[in-house]
């Protein structure tokens, strides 16, 4: 019977120790990226190749995503404000929405969905087929040659879409705002300038940089440690997206929590200073 | 620790999630020659292979590159080393992204700066060596299995390394594939003077090629020396005639099976 008991507390205990190597695993990885990077030889064109793979080619299912996403929002939007005969403010409501929350987030699940899935598939088809060992055995540092590339691309790449995804979702409402219920689109762009500030750009904006990263790293991670051939690349696919979804989520928790904490100016101020405009 | 040796392995342990795969093996590979190592399926041939060029790292004992301790190095030790080293893969491991020229130059690529011209010019010899000028610009996907191996071997002799180790050379190939692998090893082999490891469940391969043969059985070398003596050998007599025990992995099919290299 005691043992019978165990069984289950053994089970989780085995899980426990899964999950912190896993996780071990994972923050090594990340630093030996890190060290990749400041290794004198840097892998630029292979950089510049995965940007245009990852990051240009998500751009269009992120315009999409995202337009038809700020048209229903509008649509909602406009249709209970209509209640409080608020129905001109519908800009105010959508654009705030869409910069600090729905721009960042869905540009974040959808390319954690695509470029997420398609590094777990290409590095985990490269590990079960010994490629991964080939780059060792020649000498070379499959984290500098694989790893950084993509990591980089998914960092810079996803706060670019995520602007693409703010401007279109904005649109989006626009178009819906002014054919569905008439409202001037001059008069719904003031509305949305007068109410979104600068800070809640740079709070959405730079969240992403965060996301990038995170997708960038699991699907690196999740790839490299594929098993089993060609049932494990796909189990190894299924699992980047969940992952790299849900920490997309999780963190974006805590990061708007921590973001909101900070005084509005000290953001603005940073945002200025790493993309060194004024706007 | 004699110099003479290219390789040593003492008492080298390695394990995959508690299921021992090398236990406690003794080998020596001796410069210049051709030395094979023959097993069955989970005998921990390949496992062998990858711990000579530090792919694998041992739980316990000592191995020696050309009298080198290099049993605890880093992976930014072995980068240097490596280049003395050529590996062929069971699969060829080929670059699906990359060309043939650019497999082929991927090694001198990363230790030479080389003009353009100079690759360009080792490749196309490479090729010529392996039997297949002019594949400069087709991609893997283009190739049948035996060119890819022959692809897989130009790229690992593209720097003329002082050790070739080939992992199941003649795996998947018909038997006219085969023989042109095995007849390219032993050219190579005259031409670069160089030490070659080739891992095989191959019997015809192995007497073919070898100047050397070490036969392992569960993970330790059971017979071990100069071809025509290990031929008469009784372990050899029992692998050739199949009645060795099966290896505990394949038995059981145990998880150990996924973590390790292949053989």
């Amino acid at each position: 019977m005691s043992e019978l008991a165990a069984q289950p507390v053994s089970k989780l205990g085995d899980r426990a120790l899964e999950l912190a190597e896993e996780v071990g695993d994972f923050a090594l990885l990340s630093v030996a990226t890190l060290r990749a990077a400041l290794r004198s030889r840097f892998p630029w064109r292979a950089v510049l190749i995965e940007f245009e793979a990852l990051a240009v080619r998500s751009a269009p299912l992120v315009i999409v995503t995202s337009t038809f996403t700020g048209m229903v929002l509008a649509l909602q939007t406009a249709y209970s404000l209509a209640r409080f005969g608020a129905k001109p403010y519908v800009g105010s409501i959508v654009g705030l929405a869409i910069v600090r929350e729905l721009g960042p987030v869905l540009a974040a699940l959808m390319v954690g969905g695509r470029a997420g899935a398609g590094i777990a598939s290409e590095l985990g088809s490269m590990q079960v087929t010994e490629q991964v060992d080939a780059i060792r055995a020649m000498g070379a540092d499959p984290v500098q040659k694989l790893v950084l590339p993509r990591v980089l691309a998914t960092t810079l790449g996803l706060p670019l879409l995520t602007i693409f995804s703010i401007a279109v979702g904005i649109a989006g409402g626009m178009v819906v705002a002014d054919a569905q219920y008439g409202i001037a689109s001059g008069f719904y762009l003031q509305t949305v300038t007068s109410v979104v500030r600068i800070g809640d750009f740079a709070s959405g904006v730079a969240k992403t940089v965060v996301f990038g990263w995170a997708i960038g790293m699991i699907g690196c991670h999740v790839g490299l440690a594929t098993r089993g051939g060609t049932v494990g690349v796909g189990r190894a696919t299924t699992r980047a997206v969940v992952i790299a979804s849900i920490v997309v989520l999780v963190a974006d928790f805590f990061l708007t929590k921590l973001l909101l904490m900070l005084p509005a100016d000290a953001l603005v101020g940073l945002f200025v200073r790493l993309f060194g405009s004024g706007t | 620790m004699s110099e003479a040796l290219a390789v040593e392995f003492r008492g080298v342990r390695k394990s995959f999630r508690a299921e021992p795969v090398l236990r406690g093996l003794d080998l020596s590979v001796p410069s210049g020659a051709t030395t094979t190592i023959l097993g069955g399926s989970g005998s921990g041939k390949s496992v062998c292979l990858k711990h000579m060029i530090g792919l694998l790292r041992a739980d316990a004992g000592e191995i020696r590159v050309f009298g080198r301790d290099v049993t605890q190095l880093s992976e930014q030790g072995w980068v240097p080393l490596r280049r003395e080293f050529g590996m062929v893969f069971q699969g060829a491991a080929l670059f699906d992204s990359l060309s043939v020229l650019e497999n082929v130059a991927y090694p001198i690529r990363e230790h030479m700066d080389w003009p353009e011209e100079r690759v360009r010019e080792r490749v196309r010899r490479c090729l010529e060596g392996v039997g297949l000028a002019g594949a400069e610009p087709m991609f893997p996907a283009e190739l049948s299995g035996g060119m890819k191996k022959r692809v897989a071997v130009a790229r690992a002799i593209a720097l003329e390394p002082r050790i070739v180790l080939y992992d199941e050379p003649t795996t998947g190939l018909d038997p006219a594939n085969s023989r042109r692998v095995g007849q390219l090893i032993v050219a190579l082999q005259r031409e670069l003077s160089a030490t070659s490891v080739v891992v095989t469940h191959d019997i015809e391969l192995c007497f073919e090629i070898s100047d050397r043969v070490a036969l392992l059985r569960e993970g330790r070398v059971a017979a071990e020396g100069r071809v025509e003596e290990v031929r008469e050998h009784a372990e050899l007599r029992r692998f050739l005639e199949g009645s060795e025990p099966l290896p505990p992995a394949v038995g059981r099919g145990g998880r150990a099976e996924e973590g390790r290299a292949h053989g």
